[in-house]
């Protein structure tokens, strides 16, 4: 058992990911469901076939984003705990890049509070990434480019 | 003038050919005179039109101040996730 008073665990690492941790971190008596989410790379991006990705980030100010996100939904879903986890660093297809955990005594915020922290994060926290090509070529990654967000 | 030291990241990284490019600026200055300078400077050319600036590890506006101690950062378009 854990305490529901306890902070939200954020954190930018260098190598692979257990949601378990993040889990564990948002588990308390009081939760009566845990929505959580994976994000992974993929093989084909735009058409163009992935073979990696270099993730980069501001950590300092990365962590202090998802902390105000954590903060903020929070606030949206009273007794909402949050663990919001990103990798950096040479990613393969299929590994992990981002994982997310929200807890609450309720599903429905437990789910709509997963779906607002990426969504947040993928607009708001300083990180970026590098695909590489099965061509050799590679090229930042800039969503403001699309015409229509995926 | 001080040299300010401007954390820059991913593709603005590459566009100057460094992690870190020291601005020639007066301060105090604000965030706008930081983003100019660095336009002059080898590779500022590459910089699209609208720059996203931190300061101290939050997004700041164009007339945010800058001063000795402040940590800049040049934010180029997030893709995390």
């Amino acid at each position: 058992m854990t305490s529901p008073e306890r902070g939200a665990l954020v954190e930018i690492v260098g190598s692979a990911i257990d949601l378990h941790r993040l889990v564990a971190h948002v588990q308390h008596d009081g939760i009566g469901a845990i929505a959580t989410f994976l994000g992974t790379v993929r093989d084909l991006n735009d058409g163009r076939h992935v073979t990696g990705i270099d993730y980069e980030a501001y950590q300092p100010m990365a962590e202090a984003e998802m902390r105000a996100i954590a903060a903020e939904l929070g606030v949206q879903w009273e007794g909402l705990s949050v663990a919001m986890v990103h990798r950096v660093g040479t990613l393969a297809v299929g590994d992990v890049s981002v994982a997310i955990a929200c807890a609450h005594a309720r599903r429905a915020p437990a789910a709509d509070a997963m779906r607002t922290a990426i969504e947040a994060l993928k607009v708001r926290v300083p990180i970026w990434k590098r695909e590489h090509y099965v061509d050799g070529e590679w090229t930042w990654v800039d969503p403001t480019l699309r015409a229509v967000a995926p | 003038m001080m040299n300010v030291p401007v954390l820059v990241f991913a593709s603005y990284a590459d566009a100057f050919g460094a992690r870190t490019v020291d601005v020639p600026v007066p301060l105090p200055c604000t965030v706008a005179d930081v983003v100019s300078a660095m336009r002059a400077l080898p590779g500022g050319h590459r910089l699209p039109g609208h720059v996203l600036v931190a300061v101290n590890h939050a997004y700041a506006k164009p007339g945010t101040a800058v001063d000795h101690g402040d940590e800049v950062a040049l934010i180029p378009p997030v893709a995390g996730g």
